[in-house]
């Protein structure tokens, strides 16, 4: 096998090359895409020295099986996989190395259903649109505009400086002892409760639609994917004449259809939509919403645009912080 | 002009009222807003997303907070910017202004056009009157979505209005021309669908591999012309 390339000996359920979407194309109606827990792998890659928006693999449901050609620093973040280099466990957000020709392994998940996996030197699958992520609908980026297959190998890029140094320190113990605080890798919960604020079509909903979304749950059905998560549960009233002219939709709008079953729209959603918009999910707890499996549980509580805002701030101050404080491994 | 939260990213600012009264107004409107918003370069601002009444403006809260804007009031502060560049002098140098006109082909044969016939038969008409009226109609593109690239046209001739098929089609070809409702679009790629479809174009109307990847945008104005199987062949070779 080349240098500077992996390959998938099993690629999983559904693994997908993505870093953090594409912006400005929405007048071509190009979908954000990238990785649905951005967050997660702007810590895996800085995790492993590479800059925070490379580009690595979104794994879903596991029965990924890499081999890399040289050695490479990997970090991982998302739900509580079971992630091995031979039989050796790979705990989440600790960044390890991986020997070249070694097997690198991420089974099903105890909790949650996605993993964001950064490789040192990033995937180097060509640039489209600005961005490496993989548009499973219209069929681009990615490697081959599809999810990985079963064989099919992947190009990387070189080593940073800062990987190289960190694969010296870890030739010896292999797995970092250090990582950042838990719950920036596992947004996983059980039963969990997202915050929302108030959607633009609330008021043309049904009445009591908007009560009924704060205080019931709902089951998260099996149809649903990286375009959005439907939910199953109180039918919500839609009101007379609910359906729109189409506009703007974005990741996190729940919008509710005239089955009266919500969808909470994630990163693949199309850029517009017809149907009334009762909520918005807030950015900080779409990692969460991304975690969640076919049959969980989930509840929704409002909250003002400014705490989701400040929300928000306090990640990104999170993160700066995270950022300070891996530097001296890294040098 | 009515401005909401889209999320807490993104903002939807409602440009005009009324569209099926006056969906020319509508557009020009939603055009100029476009423009307006891409020349004063608001600080935090990402990308702009206009459809029929709406402008939607997608932004970064943190870039807008580094540059300014309280934590406690992003909304506002964006609020303010947008209703000021809209109420400044028209600048019609920027945004999706400078409209392209662009000829489709398309080949109406009876291959191509697995629901020329209902429409037909909705309209009472027969296929070539059908054909001929789909293309002698103006469109105008007022929306782009759905998938990268389809272009909801407005202009259809009132009589070709279909409704859209109760059970959508698993798989609708690249390039099929289609009518949903009042409305004509293009399907980019392979896609399912629902609406009636009358004929292929063998332009390709999405590529990722340009930096233009749509060949339509918001604004454009578009004239279909019908090709005989023949020619169809030859723009595909």
């Amino acid at each position: 096998m080349d240098q500077m390339k992996a390959i998938a000996n099993r690629a999983g359920f559904l693994t997908s090359v993505q870093d953090l979407g594409r912006t400005g194309l929405r007048v071509f109606g190009v979908s954000l895409g990238g990785a649905l827990d951005p967050h997660a792998l702007r810590v895996a890659n800085l995790l492993v020295g590479n800059d925070e928006p490379a580009a690595g693999l979104e794994i879903t449901f596991g029965g990924l099986r890499l081999r890399f050609a040289d050695d490479r620093i990997v970090a991982w973040c998302g739900g509580n996989f079971d992630v091995r280099i031979g039989s050796t466990a790979v705990p989440s957000g600790h960044p390890a190395l991986v020997r070249s020709g070694e097997d690198f392994s991420i089974e099903s998940p105890a909790i949650g259903c996605r993993a964001w996996l950064a490789i040192s030197g990033g995937i180097d699958v060509p640039i489209v649109l600005g961005s490496r992520s993989t548009d499973l609908k219209s069929g681009f980026g990615g490697v081959n505009g599809r999810a990985l297959r079963d064989g099919e190998d992947f190009p990387l890029g070189k080593n940073s400086e800062r990987s190289r140094s960190l694969t010296e320190k870890l030739s010896r113990h292999r797995i970092a002892h250090w990582k950042p605080a838990h719950d920036w890798s596992s947004p996983a919960q059980r039963e969990p409760l997202l915050r929302f604020i108030r959607g633009s079509d609330s008021d043309r909903c049904g009445p009591g639609a908007l009560e009924i979304f704060n205080a019931g749950s709902f089951f998260v059905s099996p149809d649903s994917d990286r375009m959005g998560i439907r939910l199953d549960g109180q039918r919500l009233e839609r009101g007379n004449k609910a359906d729109l002219l189409s506009e703007a939709v974005a990741p996190g709008t729940v919008q509710v259809p005239p089955s009266g079953k919500p969808i909470l729209l994630l990163n693949d959603c199309q850029t517009i939509g017809g149907y009334p918009k009762l909520a918005h999910v807030i950015s900080v707890d779409l990692p969460i919403a991304a975690q969640m499996r076919p049959g969980d549980t989930v509840r929704f509580r409002e909250v003002s645009l400014a705490d989701a805002h400040r929300a928000l701030a306090e990640r990104e101050r999170d993160l700066e912080q995270f950022r300070l404080g891996i530097e001296s491994h890294f040098t | 002009m009515e401005i909401t939260p889209l999320g807490d990213c993104a903002v939807l600012i409602r440009v005009a009222d009324n569209f099926d009264g006056a969906p020319e107004n509508a557009l020009q409107q939603v055009l100029a807003v476009h423009g307006q918003l891409v020349s004063a370069k608001i600080p935090g601002v990402i990308d702009l997303a206009p459809a029929y009444t709406t402008v939607a403006l997608f932004y970064d809260p943190l870039a807008a907070a580094a540059a300014g804007a309280p934590i406690e009031n992003i909304f506002e502060w964006l609020e303010q910017r947008i209703r000021g560049a809209i109420s400044e002098t028209a600048d019609t140098s920027a945004g999706l202004v400078n409209v392209s006109e662009i000829e489709v082909p398309v080949c109406y044969d009876g291959e191509f056009a697995f629901d020329l016939d209902e429409v037909a038969r909705v309209a009472g008409l027969d296929r070539n009157e059908v054909v001929n009226l789909h293309s002698s109609g103006d469109y105008r593109v007022h929306c782009v979505g759905f998938i990268g690239g389809f272009p909801f046209l407005g202009g259809l001739p009132g009589k070709l209005a279909t409704p859209r098929r109760e059970t959508p089609r698993k798989e609708i070809p690249a390039g099929s021309v289609g009518i949903g409702g009042k409305q004509t679009g293009i399907y980019p790629i392979k896609s399912p669908g629902g609406w009636n479809i009358i004929g292929r174009t063998p332009l390709q109307l999405f590529d990722p591999k340009k930096s233009r990847p749509g060949l339509l945008r918001v604004g454009d104005r578009v004239r279909f012309r019908p090709i005989s199987r023949e020619e169809f062949e030859r723009w595909t070779k």
